[in-house]
């Protein structure tokens, strides 16, 4: 069973039941879980969660779903590598990967849907749906396969090859929409008035967003129950990156962390920040599209929506609905927030390559690129324990790194092969 | 008769301008504000609007051809 109590709302502290939910009644807030962290602390601990399933599930009882059940394709538990080659290149001691890019439907929102979708079936629906940029589809439509659910997607027309397809292979109904994610997400916000479906990004979104603290959970859990002292994690709602500190600050409040004196939550159950936390995070945004960073950096409370024009098209919301509260975490973590220059998106997808062998989708270009800048202007010392998230593989967006290919054309002969590798020999030494 | 729930974004200038007073007199909607921050140079509202279909239709066209940016508030809590 799950330990939730029920939802509230994050402006007006207004409660409702734990139902399909996500918006305020009164003032229109959007709604969160309430978790009944009494009887959550009296079952949890280090043991029981190691000896849970490889997934998200080990977790389950700081999520907002049975997790007896669950519609579990495997998301999470994914590696937590020590990065020595893009350290080494970076001046850093003491850099980790978290390869979130090698999950079932190869992006972290498998962690999500894996909740929403375990939600939406508890709750008796028959069809799930989202408004995408591209992960999030081939998620939802993997998991409703898993699940015997409908799924429907709704997708900007002009989206990456890799994710259309990575999408429609488990058979989903796609809807592809002339115009930008934005548009789409209009669309269904009015399709969702009108039929009984499972948004997981709309009505099921409070309980949907939880599945990312499985994210800072899962990083404490592998470096030994610690936590990082930077992290760097690429936005676009801003969503995951809240529920990263979320999930460190669940931890340490319930003692679970090394050497942590565990402490009470208090009312506001999605502002705790546990005094032993002391992560700074770190945002990264595309220029193309990055009003949280924007915000943070004009120093302004709110956040300005744009029109998004960028590569990283996984990042691509101009009107970020966890904006101002990512600034919030930002300010309350110490961390930062870097707009990477459109150019080296490109850069910092090739660069974890050649020197760790991950690829990674643009989004994960867009990490490496602001973890180069954080370690170059010293806002990350040498020696200091940091995680890069890297959420989205590489496969999927293919288009961007078109430009690596350029074989050595040969015919069959060793002749031909040796002349061909001194022409290259001689262009790389020129 | 319909009834919708929206946010309104204005930058700048627009930030003074009578945009929901606007709503009232000239497409006879009834608006209900239940939340707002207004700041010098941005600011958002979100509201409620009552009226006939097509009048809510083409107020939120209007306010969005001046330059205010309208989102439905379920999109308010999307990501992608
Ligand atoms: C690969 C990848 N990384 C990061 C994000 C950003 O997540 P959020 O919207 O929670 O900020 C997305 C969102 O679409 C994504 O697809
Ligand atoms: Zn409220």
């Amino acid at each position: 069973m799950a330990f939730v109590s029920g939802l509230r709302c994050r402006e007006c502290s207004r409660e409702y039941p734990g139902e399909a939910l996500n918006v305020c009644d009164f003032c229109f807030g959007p709604l969160e879980v309430v978790y009944d962290y009494a009887t959550i602390s009296e079952v949890v601990s280090r043991d029981r969660i190691a000896a849970g399933p490889l997934s998200i599930w080990r977790y389950h009882d700081l999520l907002p779903a049975s997790g007896e059940d669950p519609v579990d394709i495997m998301a999470g538990f994914t590696p937590l590598l020590k990065a020595r080659n893009l350290g080494e290149r970076l001046g850093l001691k003491n850099l980790y990967i978290k390869n979130d890019s090698v999950n079932p439907s190869f992006s972290f929102k498998d962690r999500v849907v894996s909740v929403a979708a375990t939600k939406a079936r508890e709750f008796g629906f028959e069809t799930i749906a989202c408004a995408s940029t591209g992960n999030l589809a081939c998620s939802v439509a993997a998991h409703a396969a898993r699940a015997g659910l409908r799924s429907v997607v709704f997708i900007p027309s002009d989206l990456e090859r890799g994710k259309v397809i990575g999408a429609a292979v488990y058979g989903p109904t796609m809807v592809a929409v002339e115009g930008t994610y934005d548009e789409v997400n209009r669309l269904c916000s009015e399709v969702g008035d009108n039929y009984p479906w499972a948004f997981v990004n709309i009505n099921m979104r409070p309980y949907y967003a939880e599945g990312s603290k499985t994210l800072g959970y899962e990083v404490a859990e592998q470096l030994g129950w610690r936590i990082p002292d930077h992290v760097v994690i690429p936005s676009a709602s801003g969503a995951m990156f809240t529920k990263i500190w979320k999930g460190f600050n669940e931890l340490a409040c319930l003692g679970l962390l090394d050497g942590v004196d565990s402490m009470t939550f208090g009312p506001d159950q999605n502002t705790v920040h546990h005094p032993a936390i002391t992560t700074k995070m770190h945002m990264a945004q595309a220029e193309g599209c990055s009003p949280i960073v924007n915000a943070w950096t004009e120093g302004q409370t709110q956040v300005r929506p744009v029109r998004p024009d960028s590569i990283a098209k996984s990042l691509a919301i101009g009107n970020p609905a966890d904006g101002i509260y990512a600034l919030r975490v930002i300010k309350e973590s110490d961390g930062s927030a870097y707009a990477v220059p459109e150019p080296e998106v490109v850069e910092g997808i090739k660069l974890l390559a050649e020197t760790e062998g991950i690829f990674t989708e643009t989004a994960g270009g867009v990490t490496v690129s602001a973890l180069k800048y954080l370690a170059e202007s010293g806002a990350i010392g040498a020696d200091e324990l940091t995680v890069a998230y890297i959420t989205g593989n590489g496969l999927k967006t293919q288009e961007a790194v078109e430009g690596v290919v350029d074989p050595l054309f040969i015919r069959p002969t060793m002749g031909s092969f040796e002349e061909a590798l001194e022409g290259r020999a001689a262009k790389v030494s020129s | 008769m319909g009834r919708q729930r929206v946010k309104f974004t204005f930058d700048g200038d627009l930030v003074k301008e009578p945009i929901i007073y606007m709503l009232g007199r000239d497409f006879h909607l009834v608006t209900n504000i239940r939340r707002a921050d207004v700041g010098d140079a941005l600011g958002w509202v979100v509201l409620e609007v009552d009226g006939e279909k097509e009048e809510i239709e083409r107020g939120l066209q209007w306010v969005s051809s001046t330059g205010v940016r309208v989102d439905p508030i379920s999109g308010d809590v999307l990501q992608g």
